[in-house]
């Protein structure tokens, strides 16, 4: 018989009566959040057709709930930086992470947005988290669709652990003023 | 319109001021000093018989080891007779001032800037001639080779990345 073609997600721990499942918040919100996240592709070079390929038919980023690219960062939850940000740039990307709304989460795609990758320069930002907090990072010139598949499970990961009260916390606070961002 | 043809013109016009032609490249080149170069270029416009009507490229060239050390270059186009012209000036490092040609040529506005912004050479005369491709706060010109390989002044480099 062949394997079914899909897989089922487990529920979180809870209490399960008929009719009736009781857990905790923001585990639930937690699972809801992950498996619809919206991402803002922020595509500036070859890792942004990397990133086309993994939006195709064949490694389908639309499986784990990514179907609805945003392109306005007022709608996204996962601002994408795919490619080499200049410096000239730079302020640009801040102000697109500046009108998320919480919760988001930043992504660096490719060696350019994670460091400034192989273009060690006097034009190009040495990597985005000079400039917006960043969660994760896939290395890679360009990182094939698997890899950005995986960094986009990591942040499943994190979507899914994270409390709610985060972004309420003193914690985030310090990381956001310590990039400039108010 | 063949070589001998444009050489002769220029040198009718300007008689002591076209300091070298060499024809050992593929078009015309022409080296001219920096304070003619506005007549010059008109000249080449204007003139009907050459009618360079339009700017290929302008660019920027330093040349560490030369006397005038800062190079403008300048290729220019005839349409009806297929003939392109290189005109080259040099200009020195401490002064690199040159006479804008953006009057003739609209397309020398942005090519004006950009060599401005790589190579710090100023044109007199521009309407707007502040930085284009690089970011504003860029304190020097990238492109002047008095930097070696590595910039050792940049502060944004992460040697941790490079093993160092």
């Amino acid at each position: 018989m062949k394997a079914p073609n899909y897989i089922k997600v487990d529920p979180p721990e809870g209490y399960t009566s008929p009719g009736i499942f009781a857990t905790s918040f923001d585990k639930v919100v937690g699972l809801a959040r992950k498996n619809s996240i919206w991402p803002l592709p922020f595509a500036t070079s070859c890792c942004g057709i990397e990133f086309m390929a993994t939006m195709g038919a064949h490694y389908d980023l639309g499986r784990f709930g990514a179907e609805r690219l945003s392109f306005s960062p007022r709608q996204a939850d996962l601002l994408m930086v795919m490619g080499t940000i200049a410096k000239k740039m730079a302020p640009v990307v801040q102000q697109v992470y500046i009108q998320m709304a919480e919760p988001r989460w930043v992504i660096a795609v490719g060696a350019c947005a994670a460091s400034g990758g192989i273009f060690d320069t006097y034009s190009v930002l040495q990597g985005i988290d000079r400039i917006v907090p960043v969660d994760v990072y896939v290395p890679g010139c360009p990182p094939r669709p698997e890899q950005i598949i995986d960094g986009f499970i990591k942040v499943q990961e994190l979507v899914g652990k994270e409390s709610l009260r985060r972004r309420y916390s003193k914690e985030y606070k310090d990381l956001l003023e310590s990039y400039g961002i108010k | 319109m063949d070589n001998d043809f444009i050489t002769g013109k220029l040198k009718t016009r300007f008689i002591d001021d076209i300091l070298l032609v060499d024809e050992s490249s593929d078009m015309l080149t022409v080296v001219v000093p920096g304070k003619v170069i506005h007549e010059v270029i008109r000249f080449l416009k204007e003139n009907e018989s050459l009618g360079f009507t339009f700017l290929t490229t302008l660019c920027g060239i330093h040349y560490p080891d030369q006397e005038l050390q800062l190079g403008v270059v300048y290729h220019l186009h005839c349409f009806s007779s297929n003939t392109h012209i290189r005109i080259k000036t040099f200009l020195p490092l401490e002064n690199p001032l040159i006479s804008t040609i953006s009057d003739l040529f609209s397309a020398a506005n942005w090519m004006e800037r950009e060599t401005y912004d790589f190579f710090g050479i100023i044109f007199e005369g521009h309407p707007n001639l502040k930085r284009i491709l690089n970011v504003e706060y860029l304190d020097y010109f990238p492109m002047r080779k008095e930097y070696p390989l590595e910039d050792p002044t940049r502060e944004d480099k992460d040697d941790s990345f490079f093993g160092r």
